[in-house]
């Protein structure tokens, strides 16, 4: 299932954080989203996810999604969103428990998404007992549960600390190699855009409208840590930013 | 100080400048404190100290015994209300009451505090209500309820409930406000239906401000449950205090008084084993 954004606009009061945005998910890759902060990332996923309604354009799902597909859009969270009185396969039951599913099926799903995100043995851990970082693969578990046509990914390692962030993209890539799925990704980290997305989207700062869109062809697979290719891009992404960012944050600074 | 890089100039100055050992001092510790620990025993310690201190001081006639009674005699008073059975006469009916009325009192604040923390409408109908009820004296509306609801039990059922339910629905609606936005955005995201997010995350995620509130509405239970049956009742504990007071009977006095505190002790017992079942996630 692709999705296709025309024409989206959204204010908050007198607030324009969003102009005319006009976006393509093809099925299958990973679109990130870049911009300085406030540009509007979070409203846009928000907005896509069906949590808030634009001011004007269309937001359209292109195709049926795919077979078993529980909930099309889902989304991961930043300070992920785990219910703290409910074990980790509890959390991701959650999801599952006000659908047409019988018990074995539920089962089934949770020992598998547990096993993709590596947490079988934490099955009755509480979330107070977890690190940052396997409480984002929780989140991720229980989003990979609804066997979603897009995830929309909110800044999904911004809370954690560097070197978990380091492990956890390689999750997500190993994640997507075994069984590519279609994402929005959210993020003021360059070197994750880069990374992660086949697609990087810059927004300038508010109102955001969309700068430039960079294509990274080299596969996620080929992708690693301090790779050159993915320097250039980098250094790309952040000359087109520069600027956007320092006002950004000056503009921030005199609100 | 093994500078090598240095400046020949830094150099020749620094064997002057420090001629002896740099003295040792260890850091001094400031940290520690503001961290409650359990310390088992301490409570019961005190309670024993303060009987011991009034049994020796009344026994020696430093405390007068029109002050105080005898601790012993108060527990004797005990045996006696037990053997004769009139300890049940007292204690099943004000149990009982306090049982029925704060069931009723606890369980419609509850209700009714969930629906303010969820529904606008109410929220703006009922808050000034409760606002405006919740500093009246409930002893004072006894001769009203004995009006309405009789003499008998259901006046002193509907004063109890009426004093547990306005705290409660208090307590229940800023718990429910409490709730982590975040896990109900959350839920909606994944189309959860709207009675299951109530179900599983407004009421577990209030549940810790429920359980406080509990404790307050209980405590105004057993105060009012004394001033009901100290205003009309032939049975209950606050009658037979009432009775020994105006006979100055301070043993019996004490006894009844005593009777209270265990149940409040038992109460907040209870409370915090249901804190313990259901709040085990967190900290």
């Amino acid at each position: 299932m692709d999705l296709s954004l025309s024409g989206i606009c959204h204010s908050y009061g007198e607030v324009e954080v969003l102009r005319d945005v006009s976006l393509h998910i093809p099925s299958g890759q990973i679109v990130c989203v870049v911009g300085p902060s406030g540009c509007g990332k979070s409203t846009l996923l928000r907005l896509v996810g069906g949590l808030e309604r634009p001011d004007a354009g269309d937001i359209l799902q292109l195709g049926a999604p795919p077979e078993g597909c529980l909930n099309p859009l889902t989304y991961v969270f930043q300070d992920f969103a785990l219910l703290p009185w409910r074990s980790v396969e509890g959390n991701v039951r959650l999801v599952l428990e006000d659908r047409d599913l019988t018990r074995a099926r539920t089962e089934e799903i949770i020992t598998d998404v547990l096993a993709r995100t590596r947490l079988s043995g934490f099955r009755k851990a509480l979330p107070r007992q977890l690190s940052g970082g396997m409480k984002q693969r929780v989140a991720i578990a229980r989003a990979l549960a609804v066997n979603p046509a897009v995830m929309l990914m909110d800044e999904p390692l911004s809370a954690l600390d560097s070197q978990t962030r380091e492990l956890m993209m390689d999750d997500l890539v190993n994640l997507w190699l075994r069984q590519p799925f279609t994402a929005i990704y959210v993020t003021h980290n360059l070197a994750e855009a880069v990374r992660l997305g086949h697609q990087i989207v810059v927004l300038s700062r508010r109102p955001g409208r969309i700068r430039q869109i960079v294509a990274i062809d080299k596969p996620l697979a080929e992708r690693g840590l301090a790779d050159p290719d993915l320097e250039a891009h980098q250094k790309e992404l952040w000359h087109l930013m520069r600027e956007e960012a320092r006002a950004a944050d000056e503009e921030l600074l005199n609100d | 100080m093994t500078e090598t890089g240095q400046s020949p100039q830094k150099q020749s100055v620094a064997p002057q400048k420090q001629p002896v050992a740099p003295q040792k001092q260890p850091v001094e510790f400031r940290g520690g404190g503001f961290a409650p620990t359990a310390k088992r025993g301490v409570g019961a310690l005190v309670f024993v100290l303060i009987i011991a201190v009034m049994e020796w001081g009344t026994r020696a006639g430093w405390i007068s015994n029109l002050t105080l009674p005898l601790p012993s005699d108060v527990l004797a008073t005990f045996g006696e209300l037990y053997r004769t059975g009139r300890l049940w006469e007292h204690l099943v009916p004000s149990v009982t009451r306090l049982a029925v009325g704060a069931m009723f009192g606890v369980s419609a604040g509850i209700a009714v505090g969930i629906s303010i923390g969820l529904f606008s409408y109410v929220r703006a109908g009922l808050v000034p209500l409760v606002a405006a009820i919740f500093p009246i004296p409930k002893i004072a509306l006894l001769p009203l309820f004995v009006i309405w609801f009789g003499i008998d039990e259901a006046s002193k059922y509907a004063l109890i409930a009426f004093g547990t339910f306005t705290p409660t629905v208090v307590a229940t609606y800023g718990a429910v406000d409490n709730v982590d936005r975040t896990l109900i955005r959350m839920a909606q995201s994944f189309g959860v239906p709207w009675w299951s997010i109530v179900r599983k995350i407004v009421i577990p995620g209030a549940m810790p401000g429920i359980l406080s509130g509990l404790r307050i509405s209980l405590a105004i239970a057993i105060i009012l449950l004394v001033a009901a049956e100290m205003l009309g009742a032939e049975r209950g504990i606050g009658a037979y205090i009432l009775e020994a007071g105006s006979l100055y009977d301070l043993e019996r006095l004490f006894a009844g008084v005593t009777l209270l505190s265990l149940i409040g002790v038992i109460v907040s017992f209870v409370i915090g084993r249901l804190e313990k079942a259901l709040l085990g996630w967190r900290s």
